[in-house]
């Protein structure tokens, strides 16, 4: 997913589970960054920092944390590691993109199998978010 | 810190929450109507009906955008001859133009190779592209389905709720009932049917019009079977000058002169 719009998802997202839980400012959000869609974190950030700039969000701290991506192939159970320097610059560009285009450019490097799963480390996710609620 | 602003401190555990499902509402939000062509069966027309239709749309001074689901068959870029355009980026992404459509498919990504998706990766997929993609503000959004109850009908039931089905079928009873069945669970589901479209139709019979109309449903017309659509396929000009094009440009009135949703 392309960074501006993932900012945008997680900043939906928060709002929308903010006032389902009646918090009236938003601490702390942490996230989840899976490797195998190659976000460029710089651009992450900024984007969020741009992004939150309601009242709900003004002063949130975005803890990211990355998660490498597993890829477990469904034929032969090999497990290996999402590595972007291991292929090509089309590819990489593409998984950015939709991250299940993995099974168009990667094979098992043990049985040459496209029927992999990515056990880990897919895309964004979001872990936990810190608010303060009106006492009652 | 908090006790100060009369506050209370709350953490939510929102473990496996998919950020990408909350903006796909607002991505859509501009779009007008969203017409799912679809079947329960494969090699009915559904990719041909789709491009033709949203061609014809567009060539009636409408906004149209035309989204290729059929992720491990993807066929309309074929029938446009969609070659040498990419999407840009620009706070997600945008579809470029092609033959007036705004035009968005998997081959941008996957170029010609084969795409061996799981089900549950061809949903990871749709969900992805419905995050990201900019469609902006049009009147029709055309999505090419793939065959069958597949995970891209559930998910447009589940995330796209304004979508309305078109269903497309042959004159053969083995196609018919694949779409009776498809049918009925969107009628189950209160999902809007727009109507069923009878493709290739070879000879005289009011089989599926009567099953159609039996359900209750809408039989928005017949298309004969055309031999000249396969010379036609992969030049726009010619293909809007074929008797199938003809066809399906009355069917587009049909739709348009109809309210989507009930
Ligand atoms: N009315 C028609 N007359 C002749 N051939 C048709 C007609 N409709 C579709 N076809 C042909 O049938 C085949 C399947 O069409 P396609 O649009 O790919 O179906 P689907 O998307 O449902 O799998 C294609 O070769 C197409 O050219
Ligand atoms: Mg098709
Ligand atoms: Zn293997």
């Amino acid at each position: 997913m392309h960074e501006w719009a993932l900012a945008e998802a997680v900043v939906s997202t928060v709002s929308q589970i903010a006032e389902r839980e009646g918090l009236r400012r938003v601490t702390e959000v942490k996230l989840k960054v899976g490797e195998l869609q190659q976000i460029e974190m710089e651009i992450l950030r900024f984007a969020l920092s741009e992004l939150k700039r309601s009242s709900l969000l003004e002063d949130t701290e975005f803890i990211i944390e990355t998660e490498k991506a597993e890829l477990t192939c469904r034929v032969c159970g090999h497990k290996w590691f999402f590595k972007r320097i291991e292929i090509d610059e089309n590819a990489a560009e593409a998984i950015h993109f939709i991250p299940e285009i993995a099974h168009v450019y990667i094979r098992c490097p043990r049985c040459g199998s496209p029927d992999f799963e990515v056990t880990r480390g897919r895309g964004v996710w979001l872990e936990s978010i810190k608010g303060a609620k009106q006492d009652d | 810190m908090d006790a100060e602003y009369g506050l209370k401190a709350l953490r939510v555990r929102s473990k496996m929450t998919d950020p990408r499902i909350s903006v796909i509402e607002g991505r859509l939000k501009k779009v007008n109507s969203i017409l799912a062509v679809s079947s329960g069966k494969g090699g009915v027309g559904k990719s041909l009906i789709a491009s033709t239709l949203s061609l014809a749309l567009a060539s009636k001074g409408y906004e149209v955008g035309l989204f290729d689901i059929d992720f491990t068959n993807p066929s309309t870029h074929i029938i446009l001859n969609a070659e040498g355009i990419s999407p840009t980026e620009e706070n997600g992404v945008v579809p470029p133009k092609i033959h007036g459509l705004k035009y968005m498919s998997i081959i941008y990504y996957s170029g010609k190779r084969v795409s061996p998706l799981r089900g549950v990766d061809m949903s990871n997929a749709l969900i992805e592209l419905l995050a990201i993609t900019r469609w902006g503000s049009i009147d029709f959004l055309v999505i090419d389905m793939p065959p069958g109850i597949s995970d891209a009908i559930l998910d447009l039931i589940r995330l796209v709720k304004k979508t309305s089905f078109l269903m497309v079928t042959t004159s053969s009873k083995l196609a018919f009932e694949t779409v009776r069945k498809l049918t009925s669970l969107l009628l189950e589901l209160r999902v809007p049917v727009i109507g069923v479209i009878e493709n290739m139709k070879m000879r005289e019979s009011s089989f599926i019009q009567e099953q159609v109309k039996g359900m209750g449903l809408r039989f928005l017309g017949e298309i004969p079977f055309d031999y000249s659509l396969e010379e036609a396929i992969g030049d726009v000009d010619k293909l809007l000058k074929t008797l199938f094009a003809q066809k399906v440009e009355e069917l587009a009135e049909k739709i348009i002169s109809q309210p989507l949703r009930n």
